[in-house]
């Protein structure tokens, strides 16, 4: 990842539930282990020593299967849980020293929330829904009626903001949710598991509306999700959580090709590496032309886009370029090599796992 | 000789007991005048061992106290403190019978055609619909044509006065008790007590505590017994409340009390609604009881009706207040529908 202003930043982050949660603290920092806490002192270890930065502007996943600390985490981003432990800081301020009224003032400007179950309120009409945020500052309907209508007509919901949100579907739902988020005009938005009760169909469309906007506003966005392939299609920065603590971090092609431990080996054993993995990542870099070339392609097209492009020929090199200037070779042979997972390593387990 | 000496004798406390209980400190009891006349007190087979009730521990020991001097001693107690509970109630209560007044005086003050049209219009502005309207329209109808006209209003006035005063209480009780546990724990006892009471028991203290002309008497029973629903409900309501909801409201940054009026009351209106319409149909039963202590209404013609035995009255009024509990069943069941209806999901 380049160098870019970071726009949150956990530090030491710990989350214990449980009576008495200083001292379990105490013994989880000596060493003591999550189920030995929870047999023997029947506290749960939520979050063990986070420490995750937030690049601006970008798309943050937080991924990890059910259970391991994803949404606990991204709650302690607005305060919604208090940590056991730790720091949050966010624009250079550590918001855990924030008091009631500086925790509102945040929630309501910084930071926006996207619900797994919507979360919207079933007594208000769509557009009073999207204007939440400006309608708890005080403003009235006809004030922010405009700005809310906006982000309705942004996320593809054109002339439905009298209706109230039982009468829309799962995903006309959530996308009022995320207008909702827009209209709050914060730069952070924080986003829990916000397609997983969608559809297959709809969620891919959600994906690609988020993508969309993403491109045109540049938000600092916390994703969660459970969902590998979800986290790789939004991701510039993934976070791969297990039990509460952080396994592996990065930009996601970098973990895809270098996963550090098993577990996550595990996790990326299944997807589709060709529609995932870009040139960028796999590329030789180099700048000299040399040799004969099949063609041009452009640093960040997929692998998948490449196989087709040479028609399964792996005899083929193609020249990357990057802004029109060339930034590296890409020999077939290593793109095929690059498909199969571990390929570095001679290991047989993961080979076979692979296969 | 009575049956349970030994206990006395046995614990040594003969002395304290003062006299022996042969030493006959007159009759106490109706059973020992029976045991008088009858004579046979020395055969007493095992299958009649009484229990040892106060009044038979009594007859072995007359420093035991009788349970009757139990209920005297009650009374007594709530005598001796009446005075000083008056002093603080009184005044408290005083708006009450204000009210009660002023309503009964306004709603029969208000000439019938006008009154008629105005309570149609409450029903349609509530429920939307012209049937119930209608509905409303019959049943004031045929009440103001049997000449039931004047009691009608006279109950519709006290319990649209206490029903009032019991949501402008029991609304905020139960979200008091939604937010704690340990109110709520220490509340459903006696709201559980509330609900079970006969409701004539609360009127025996009340009779003493204020004079049986003044409306807070029936007031405040009516209030006592009908507030219950509105209580639970509300604390039920707020508690069912979709916790994603509020934690939305929280992560937009809603003050508490924004997060009260705006999403937790309206979402749990249902619920709430439902009390009302508890609580109302309680203070309609109640209004009946409490005409045994001067409440004016239909409940005065049913009394009348058992008292001296005149069946039509007591049928005729009977019916009247089956046609109001009707009325206000629907309609506010009509508010509850509409509600049900702009939000369900």
């Amino acid at each position: 990842m380049t160098d870019t202003e970071i726009k949150i930043s956990i530090r030491n982050l710990y989350k214990i539930f449980g009576d008495n949660p200083q001292p379990a603290l105490q013994m989880i920092k000596e060493g003591m282990g999550k189920t030995e806490l929870l047999e023997e002192h029947n506290h749960v270890l939520g979050l063990n020593d986070i420490n995750v930065d937030v690049p601006a502007g970008k798309t943050t996943v937080i991924m990890g299967l059910s259970g391991s600390g994803k949404s606990t985490l991204i709650r302690h981003l607005n305060r919604l849980i208090e940590p056991t432990a730790g720091e949050v800081w966010v624009d250079g301020e550590n918001i855990l020293e924030y008091n009631d009224k500086q925790l509102r003032h945040l929630r309501q400007h910084k930071m926006s929330m996207v619900f797994q179950k919507f979360a919207l309120l079933p007594h208000r009409t769509v557009l009073q829904n999207a204007g939440l945020a400006p309608s708890i500052e005080g403003q009235s309907e006809h004030k922010y009626a405009d700005e809310a209508r906006k982000w309705l007509d942004r996320v593809g919901l054109y002339g439905q903001g009298d209706q109230y949100p039982h009468q829309l579907s799962g995903g006309m739902q959530q996308r009022v949710g995320i207008a909702r988020a827009l209209t709050s005009n914060s730069d952070i938005m924080l986003m829990d598991e916000a397609f997983s009760a969608l559809d297959p169909l709809i969620r891919t469309d959600m994906q690609d509306l988020l993508n969309e906007l993403q491109a045109e506003l540049q938000k600092t966005i916390v994703f969660i999700t459970h969902d590998l392939d979800e986290a790789l299609k939004l991701a510039d920065h993934l976070v791969i959580l297990k039990d509460g603590f952080v396994v592996q971090q990065g930009e996601p092609q970098n973990i895809l090709l270098n996963p550090a431990d098993p577990y996550i080996e595990d996790f990326v054993s299944d997807i589709n590496r060709a529609r995932v993995l870009r040139v960028r990542s796999v590329m030789t870099k180099t700048t000299e032309p040399s040799g004969e070339y099949a063609g041009e392609i452009d640093h960040n097209d997929n692998l998948e886009s490449v196989i087709g492009l040479s028609e399964g020929n792996t005899a083929l090199s193609y020249r990357v370029l990057k802004d029109g200037q060339q930034v590296g070779v890409l020999n077939m042979r290593k793109l095929v090599r690059a498909l199969v997972p571990s390929e570095q390593s001679d290991d047989p387990e993961s080979a076979r796992r692979s296969g | 000789m009575a049956t349970y000496d030994f206990v006395f004798d046995g614990l040594g406390l003969r002395n304290w007991c003062g006299s022996s209980s042969d030493g006959g400190g007159g009759m106490t009891s109706m059973a020992d005048l029976l045991a008088k006349t009858s004579g046979q007190d020395a055969a007493t087979s095992p299958w009649e061992t009484p229990f040892p009730s106060m009044d038979e521990l009594h007859r072995a020991c007359p420093g035991f106290p009788q349970s009757r001097e139990l209920t005297t001693g009650l009374e007594e107690g709530f005598m001796s403190i009446k005075d000083g509970l008056k002093v603080v109630v009184d005044p408290l209560t005083q708006p009450l019978s204000w009210a009660l007044n002023e309503a009964l005086w306004v709603m029969q003050a208000i000439p019938w055609f006008v009154m008629i049209p105005l309570l149609m219009l409450v029903a349609w502005a509530v429920g939307r619909s012209l049937k119930l309207v209608g509905l409303v329209a019959l049943c004031f109808g045929f009440l103001a044509f049997v000449d039931y006209y004047d009691y009608t209003m006279q109950t519709l006035a006290i319990i649209f006065v206490c029903a009032l005063i019991c949501v402008m209480f029991g609304v905020p009780i139960g979200i008091a008790m939604s937010r704690s546990d340990r109110l709520q724990r220490g509340m459903i006892p006696v709201l559980d007590m509330l609900q079970t009471l006969p409701p004539f028991v609360y009127l025996i203290p009340l009779i003493f505590l204020f004079s049986v002309t003044e409306p807070k008497l029936y007031g405040i029973a009516i209030i006592l017994y009908a507030i219950v629903p509105v209580i639970r409900l509300t604390d039920l309501g707020i508690r069912l409340v979709d916790p994603d909801v509020t934690e939305a409201a929280d992560a937009f940054g809603m003050t508490k009390s924004q997060k009260l009026f705006n999403v937790e009351i309206p979402l749990a209106l249902p619920n709430i609604m439902a009390g009302v319409n508890q609580t109302i149909m309680m203070s309609l039963a109640m209004v009946v009881i409490a005409s045994l202590v001067s409440a004016p209404g239909l409940g005065v013609l049913v009394l009348r009706g058992i008292r001296s035995l005149e069946l039509g009255v007591g049928l005729l009024s009977g019916l009247g207040i089956v046609l109001l509990a009707i009325i206000l069943d629907r309609v506010t069941k009509a508010a509850l529908a509409r509600i049900n209806v702009s939000q369900s999901r």
